[in-house]
């Protein structure tokens, strides 16, 4: 017999709707029925929280993994994992992974015409430490085009992978840059319909982590889903 | 109290940054019967989609999750649950992994032996939520989240054995045969 402490449902307007018409990828790949929803049972209540040495060794300096250093604008990038309570999210993997300066992935199916740089493979991974904090020192990626529209423009972002304690506090978001004139013409940022909860993937720029003549510094907080203070009916 | 970060799209470029050396197979020699997992993720014109990434996680053998909060005696387990399985330029993706046992759920009843699945793909906004049961399995019948979900639509949800130790799990994310998917 064992109790289980459920997750709270994450406020509407906070996850974009997949049907969402502005980003065209959308429109056959979205369901159009109903999810269906389930109890939480042990099954989504637990998750990946251990093994992580397996996605391969912490990199947590992307731009000295070549022969020289990255080309690009040097940055460090900083944060907490927090549930929605602010309590820290402590030895979960963060996955980074982003555009180069240029604009352009090491990805085979990225045709953007702008130059990959051999020294950057754009891909990193860091573990929370007991306060729940990140840090990564990287290359702040280009913005670059792509054709979801004319003239459209993907704003400058680094995509980020977290796991949390649960199957369900999985979360996959972008960060963004404080000020980029991208943003409002962006429908996979404008996605997220709350305005409040869309700021939260904008980045801030902090002095106290920029590094004299070394290095900007961004803060970014990634916030999971938070869980009920009570266990629901005993299972099993 | 904050509020959550919202879930943006994976991307289409993401496979430098998630996929890794064995993320879909087995780990170490765990206990249990062996099995592949094969499908294809299909979108609403019935066309592959290329550019998906499906994670599942599950528990051990004897039913037990490789996490603290799977309180009961003797759960130490070692079994590593989780894969990462992307598709290919036909939409087809693959994973290894043991036979799950059954584990508890609500209300005192037994699930049958299942993985919890999620997809992840370019023109998704969020990460969808599925099942996967197994073709067979007496303890379907009783399964107390499969009962949840309208007959006509639970096949979905149960991956076809097609050899011993072989399954097939198609993915369709809209319109004809849909797959089923959950909000936990």
């Amino acid at each position: 017999m064992t109790s289980l402490r459920p997750y709270r449902p994450i406020p509407d307007g906070t996850h974009p709707s997949n049907a969402y018409e502005g980003y065209g990828s959308t429109k056959l790949r979205h369901p159009k029925q109903a999810a269906i929803t389930i109890p939480q049972t042990l099954s989504e209540i637990t998750g990946p929280v251990a093994g992580f040495e397996r996605f391969g060794p912490l990199e947590v300096d992307l731009t000295m993994q070549g022969k020289a250093p990255a080309q690009g604008e040097r940055i460090i990038v900083e944060g907490l994992v927090l549930d929605e309570d602010e309590r820290p999210i402590p030895n979960t993997l963060v996955e980074l992974w982003q555009a180069n300066a240029a604009g352009r992935y090491r990805h085979d199916g990225d045709q953007h015409d702008a130059p990959l740089d051999p020294n950057f493979t754009g891909a990193g991974r860091a573990i929370t430490d007991a306060e729940g904090r990140y840090r990564f020192v990287t290359i702040k990626p280009g913005a670059y085009p792509w054709r979801n529209h004319h003239n459209a423009w993907r704003p400058a972002h680094l995509h980020f992978s977290i796991f949390g304690p649960s199957f369900l506090t999985r979360l996959i978001t972008q960060m963004y840059f404080p000020g980029d004139p991208l943003l409002a013409h962006d429908p996979i940022f404008n996605s997220t319909s709350d305005p409040k909860a869309r700021d939260r993937m904008v980045s801030t720029f902090d002095f106290n982590l920029t590094k004299p003549e070394w290095a900007l510094g961004y803060r970014f907080d990634m916030i999971v889903r938070g869980r009920n203070a009570t266990p629901m009916e005993a299972q099993g | 109290m904050t509020g959550a970060t919202p879930f943006q799209t994976v991307g289409p470029f993401f496979r430098f940054g998630l996929v890794f050396d064995g993320c879909s197979e087995i780990v170490g020699s765990p206990d249990g019967a062996r099995v592949t997992i094969e499908g294809t993720v299909r979108d609403g014109a019935g066309a592959p989609v290329p550019d998906a990434l499906i994670e599942t996680w599950q528990a051990d053998s004897s039913g037990r999750y490789h996490h603290p909060e799977d309180g009961r005696a003797g759960t130490a387990t070692a079994f590593d649950g989780f894969r990462r399985a992307p598709t290919d330029p036909e939409g087809r993706f693959s994973l290894t992994t043991v036979m799950p046992g059954p584990v508890p759920g609500p209300g005192n009843r037994q699930q049958a032996p299942h993985l919890v699945v999620g997809v992840f793909a370019r023109g998704l906004l969020t990460r969808l939520v599925t099942r996967l049961y197994f073709d067979g399995e007496a303890a379907n019948d009783q399964d107390p989240i499969l009962e949840l979900v309208p007959a006509d639509r639970a096949p979905t949800l149960i991956a076809k054995r097609v050899a011993d130790g072989r399954y097939r799990f198609d993915i369709v994310l809209q319109g004809k045969d849909e797959t089923v998917f959950f909000a936990p």
